[in-house]
């Protein structure tokens, strides 16, 4: 009985929490990879992407609901989902075609292009915050709760309740679908082949006939995708406040980097490692331990490893780990 | 340039020919800063005070006239430049202010004391100040958060509440609540599981409630800020089954919590200053007629701190900072008549015939230990979806 409340506890203030987070972070990552393994710079407006897409998103949630659209149980940000990535998209390749494509006719050097990736971030921080200001909004609807803690003690008769709210399984399932169609579609599709093999070796691409400019299009449109789904589900499971979503900008770099930038598959792992480690790290484990031992060794103290105040250090100090000892990241990415 | 020059010459030339017969009374608020908004209606609240002894006609002393000064709320130099102004160049002979807790300290250790001018705050409630060597020089119409911090121990006592949890704000106001807290609860037998910051302005909570929910407690002590952590906290423990009540400190008093938890915030309770003195019901009306909002958070206190000042210099017949300040104590408490708001002209009359008044003002004046309101608070309970009076303390 005593190992499961423990467990239940473990579930609800560690697992649960952190799986949520560890798929925005993932989803995120994606996106940060995809476009370092294709355009080749890390794309510091990641973040601010992600804030306009959402953003775009809440719009038209607010517009529905007020229409009296609704998607029943699920989110109404789920429908406005596809016009939230529809006008990212386009931004992303506005941005493309003003911006990017110079530098790369210039074959800039990637730090050029971080630097400006880096005014574009400011551009669009400034945008979001003009048109939908900078405070917190709500957008969630539909079911709050699949199990609230109060029901799961009723059910099961434990002293613990396991919380799980709608919009984490929402997250879960959504980043896994999400995640399906991309592997697939890198995988198994034309298009998505022709990405790869113009990630792995741009020369021999273009000798064999793939047509540059299609290449980075796509790449812009999946990555505008997979910065809105992040930045919906983020806003949608916490809150939407332009200024979170540009503090996100570091989890994120710091899991795509972990799993090795330019690896999909390490975007994944990554963004679970980070997110796990900082709740993991941060937790006071005292509660777990307390029913787990006997009662004469139960803790006095909160057994916590660091105050949650040094959650962003915790991404820190596995980035710098991951740099020094392996630079490629857990997954063979390209080196930084 | 030129034009500068030639304006500031000349409004030198009119304040030194206007200064023989005036009273000058600084009013050294943050007017701009991150109480800008609330700012106004306190200096209205002084202007107000300084208003009706003008009118009154019965302050022997001179005619009152004030000049401002601007704290900033945050920046310690800005608020000393700015009293150092008042002081030096203006001839102010009594300061109403500051207003955030770090600035008044730092205007009365660098300014007041070492020019001897009298300061009254009507807002800085740091138990810090209660301790700062003043020479008798410092004031405050606001309770010490130590005072807040016993009101809380009684209220949760008296509840039968035996260990709570404690989140606070990270910054000197919830630093300070959390510990006044947790020594006045500790003194009344409670104990305080953990006591852990929250960062203002994040989206997400859950690793805080995380610990919070591990030390465990009875019930959750939010001493943060209603639109910010606080209510973050809140929500995040409500998700996770974590808390299910919650004590709402000063900073956590407000409608919009109740909109945006709705129902399970229901049996939380609080207290925040207030009082059902006769005195704040007839500043408020007042101070509608004049044209501003004198239920503003301090505005009352910042009319009592003027009106105190003044009368205070009436009883001692003068101005000097060192003569007044010894007066302030006297009158702020029993015995004597009562003083209301509205009646300074009454309360100065009294004072020419050597009749003992006892200034209750708008905020229930009472200053108790180094010169600081004792605080009157009002106990509330959410219910239903409102907030309710419990009583008053």
């Amino acid at each position: 009985m005593d190992i499961l409340n423990a467990l239940v506890a473990f579930l609800n203030f560690v697992f649960v929490p952190a799986l949520a987070y560890g798929s925005q972070l993932a989803l995120g990552a994606l996106g940060v990879t995809l476009i370092y393994g294709i355009l080749r710079f890390s794309n510091f407006a990641h973040g601010d992407t992600m804030a306009f897409g959402t953003m775009v998103t809440i719009l038209v949630t607010w517009w529905m609901q007020s229409v009296g659209i609704t998607f029943g149980v699920l989110p109404t940000a789920l429908l406005a989902l596809p016009f939230g990535i529809a006008a990212t998209a386009a931004f992303a390749l506005g941005t493309d075609r003003v911006i990017y494509r110079f530098y790369r006719k210039q074959k800039a050097a990637p730090v050029i292009l971080v630097m400006v990736s880096l005014g574009v971030m400011f551009v669009m921080n400034g945008i979001v915050r003009l048109i939908i200001g900078v405070e917190d909004q709500n957008f969630a609807d539909g079911g709050r709760f699949l199990i609230s803690a109060g029901d799961f003690k009723e059910m099961t008769g434990l002293a613990e309740g396991l919380a799980i709210k709608g919009t984490q399984a929402v997250t879960v399932v959504t980043a896994i679908v999400v995640m399906g169609l991309l592997f697939w579609f890198l995988q198994k599709t034309r298009t998505g082949k022709s990405m790869r093999a113009f990630s792995d070796n741009e020369d021999l691409a273009l000798l064999s006939g793939i047509n540059p400019d299609r290449v980075v299009q796509i790449t812009w449109i999946i990555a505008a995708a997979l910065a809105t789904i992040a930045g919906v589900l983020y806003g949608l499971d916490k809150s939407f406040k332009p200024f979170t979503y540009f503090q996100l900008l570091l989890p994120i770099f710091a899991a795509a980097i972990v799993g090795g930038l330019g690896s999909p598959i390490g975007a994944i792992a990554g963004g679970f490692v980070i997110a796990f480690s900082e709740v993991m790290v941060t937790y006071a484990w005292k509660k777990v331990v307390t029913y787990l031992v006997p009662e004469s060794m139960a803790p006095d103290g909160l057994v916590q490893l660091m105050t949650t105040d040094y959650k962003f250090a915790v991404s820190f100090a596995i980035l710098i780990l991951v740099l020094i000892f392996m630079p490629t990241g857990l997954f063979k990415g390209k080196s930084v | 340039m030129k034009k500068l020059l030639l304006a500031t010459t000349a409004t030198a030339l009119m304040a030194g020919a206007a200064s023989a017969e005036d009273v000058k009374l600084g009013i050294l608020l943050g007017f701009t800063g991150p109480l800008e908004s609330t700012v106004p209606d306190m200096a209205k609240g002084a202007e107000f005070a300084v208003k009706e002894v003008n009118d009154s006609g019965k302050f022997t002393l001179g005619t009152v006239t004030t000049v401002n000064g601007d704290t900033t709320c945050v920046d310690a130099a800005a608020a000393t430049a700015a009293a150092e102004r008042l002081v030096t160049s203006d001839g102010v002979k009594a300061i109403v202010g500051g207003d955030c807790s770090g600035v008044t300290g730092a205007v009365l250790q660098n300014v007041a004391r070492p020019n001897g001018i009298g300061m009254i705050s009507p807002s800085a409630t740091s138990p810090a100040l209660s301790t700062a060597e003043d020479d008798g020089l410092f004031f405050r119409t606001a309770p010490s958060d130590a005072r807040q911090g016993e009101i809380m121990a009684d209220i949760l006592s008296e509840k039968g509440i035996k260990s709570v949890a404690v989140t606070y704000t990270n910054n000197d106001y919830g630093k300070g609540l959390a510990d006044s807290f947790g020594a006045a609860f500790a003194a009344k037998g409670g104990s305080v599981t953990i006591s852990t910051p929250h960062e203002d302005g994040k989206a997400d909570y859950s690793a805080e409630v995380a610990s919070l929910a591990a030390a465990g407690g009875e019930m959750l002590i939010v001493a943060g800020y209603v639109d910010q952590g606080g209510k973050g906290v809140i929500q995040a423990s409500l998700d996770s089954g974590a808390f299910s009540s919650f004590y709402l400190v000063d900073g956590m008093y407000g409608d919009s919590l109740i909109e945006a938890i709705g129902e399970p915030l229901n049996g939380s309770f609080g207290a925040v200053p207030g009082t059902d003195s006769p005195g704040a019901a007839a500043y408020e009306e007042a101070a509608k007629a004049a044209g501003f909002d004198g239920s503003n958070a301090f505005s009352k206190e910042s009319y009592d701190a003027a009106a105190l000042i003044l009368l205070s210099m009436a009883a001692a017949n003068s101005t000097n900072s060192k003569d007044w300040s010894a007066k302030v104590m006297d009158l702020a408490n029993a015995p004597g008549e009562p003083i209301l708001p509205g009646e300074l002209g009454k309360a100065l009359e009294l004072i020419a015939a050597g009749t003992d008044i006892d200034y209750v003002g708008a905020s229930a004046v009472e200053l108790v230990g180094a010169g600081e309101s004792a605080g009157a608070y009002r106990e509330y309970e959410i219910k239903e979806g409102k907030i309710e009076t419990v009583k008053f303390r």
